[in-house]
């Protein structure tokens, strides 16, 4: 698993105080009981961590720990681009 | 009319996170004031005020009581209040008795989340960073009344009350008059703050009303307030049910009076005070030779105490040489809009072990203001009626009226 996924897993194992070993890139928020205020914190988390900006209507779309994940890659990519 | 009784106590306090350990401190006189440590945000952790000592929390650590998620989402103040409230309500029983929309939570919270606060406008400022997007509802005043239904799962009428140093006072005044109405019939109520941050120990050396050595009421010698923090936590409810399930009575409540100075927002004013003991005695329809007490407001400022001297004297007239009086700031603090729950529970745990608390730290009172002031030991009493001052800034005034309870036969 790279660098991004690791990090990104790594603020989410963080937010919802769990070992990170049990998240993978398919868990879903749904089973890590991720609410919509879980949901703002590790978004703000991820943005301070990478240094990017996550837009509001993506945020709805984030379904599991690997959206998280790709769409931070994206951002990232965006940013040094 | 309902009559109504208090079943639970609760509370985190400087002088125990218990309600054995404050009714301990409460009695032997161990202060919870000592000097100022770990202010965060403030270089070294040193506010740099005139003052050293302040009435601080040591012993709370809330990964024992609270999942990570609560803290994340609360100040310090919250947390405070959500486990001041489960000791109240598991000791009353409170929850297997009540339907959960017929129970009131009713707190005072003048401060909210200082602290928080405080720390994201720092970062704000310095260097323009974005806040948490927990800062809201970790600052919010209400976040202590509303994580205590969240927590206890009580749907009733859910409020905070932000009257400065007379919010739990005003609280618990409302809270009673609701189920003695019958509007519920039962509620948790008190007060909780955690304010003792940078900025706010900065904004009141300003104000040049904090003690430099340690808050001293009533004594000749008193120079100032001494800060506090904490939570305390009544479980109230009409006697018909407490007696319906074998509860424990630890005191009725009895009366609440409340009234404006209409003055000044820091002078206070006698008649002011005066007008909200008496409203509570009418409250209570209790005659004022009855009174065996008075836990004072009793900040320990120059001001506060000969006004709240005068006060009682126009209440109570030449009786007033007689009547019992104490602070138990001298060992809790002043918390603000906590204070009056935390000298709320003092007086309740005083009817109940028949034992009046001292004035601690208190050996020379002041003989001009003419008082009863109890300094050395706690002193006995048989039953009685007894109040609770809180007498805030802004001339806001709030007087609760407990009487002892004693078993019929």
């Amino acid at each position: 698993m790279d660098d991004i996924a690791q990090r990104c897993i790594s603020i989410i194992a963080k937010a919802k105080n769990i070992p990170a070993d049990t998240i993978t890139l398919d868990t879903t928020f749904e089973e890590l009981n991720v609410d919509s205020l879980d949901k703002i914190n590790i978004s703000f988390e991820v943005e301070e961590a990478f240094e990017i900006a996550i837009p509001d209507d993506a945020l709805g779309s984030l379904k599991t720990v690997g959206d998280v994940v790709r769409g931070v890659e994206q951002l990232v990519a965006t940013k040094a681009s | 009319m309902n009559r109504v009784v208090v079943t639970g106590l609760g509370c985190i306090t400087p002088i125990g996170s218990s309600v054995s350990a404050f009714r301990d401190a409460l009695f032997t006189g161990g202060s919870g004031i000592s000097p100022i440590v770990n202010v965060p945000d403030a270089p070294d952790g040193n506010p740099g005020v005139r003052y050293t000592q302040a009435a601080q929390v040591f012993d709370f650590d809330p990964t024992e009581h609270l999942e990570s998620g609560v803290i994340t989402a609360t100040n310090r103040n919250t947390q405070f209040a959500i486990v001041a409230a489960r000791q109240a309500s598991e000791q009353s029983g409170l929850l297997n008795h009540h339907n959960a929309g017929d129970i009131a939570v009713i707190m005072g919270c003048a401060c909210g989340g200082r602290s928080s606060e405080e720390s994201e406008v720092k970062n704000l400022y310095t260097r323009n960073a974005r806040a948490h997007p927990l800062t809201i509802v970790r600052t919010m005043s209400s976040a202590g009344a509303s994580n205590i239904s969240i927590d206890l799962k009580i749907t009733g009428p859910t409020l905070d009350i932000s009257t400065a140093c007379a919010s739990a006072t005003h609280a618990i005044g409302l809270a009673f008059h609701m189920v003695r109405s019958g509007m519920v019939t039962a509620a948790l109520t008190g007060g909780h703050e955690a304010p003792l941050s940078w900025g706010f120990y900065r904004a009141w050396d300003s104000m040049r009303v904090v003690s430099p050595s340690k808050c001293r009421p009533f004594a000749a010698d008193r120079d100032g307030m001494t800060l506090g923090e904490g939570a305390a936590m009544l479980v109230i409810e009409t006697l018909e049910s407490a007696m319906a399930r074998n509860a424990p009575i630890y005191a009725e409540v009895v009366g609440f009076g409340m009234s404006a100075d209409a003055n000044h927002i820091t002078q206070p004013q006698a008649h002011g005070a005066s007008a909200a003991m008496r409203k509570a005695l009418a409250d209570a329809q209790a005659a004022p030779e009855e009174v065996g007490y008075i836990n004072a407001h009793g900040t320990g400022t120059q001001a506060n105490d000969a006004t709240e001297a005068a006060a009682i004297h126009q209440v109570f007239g030449e009786r007033t040489a007689h009547i019992p009086i104490s602070s138990t700031k001298a060992l809790h603090g002043h918390s603000i809009g906590a204070s009056g729950a935390l000298e709320a529970l003092a007086t309740t745990v005083a009817l109940h072990e028949g034992r009046l608390p001292q004035t601690a730290g208190v050996s020379n009172p002041d003989t001009s203001l003419n008082l009863d002031i109890i300094t050395g030991e706690p002193r006995p009493t048989g039953p009685t009626l007894a109040l609770s001052n809180s007498l805030a800034f802004g001339g806001l005034n709030a007087v609760i009226a407990l009487r002892t309870w004693r078993n019929p036969g």
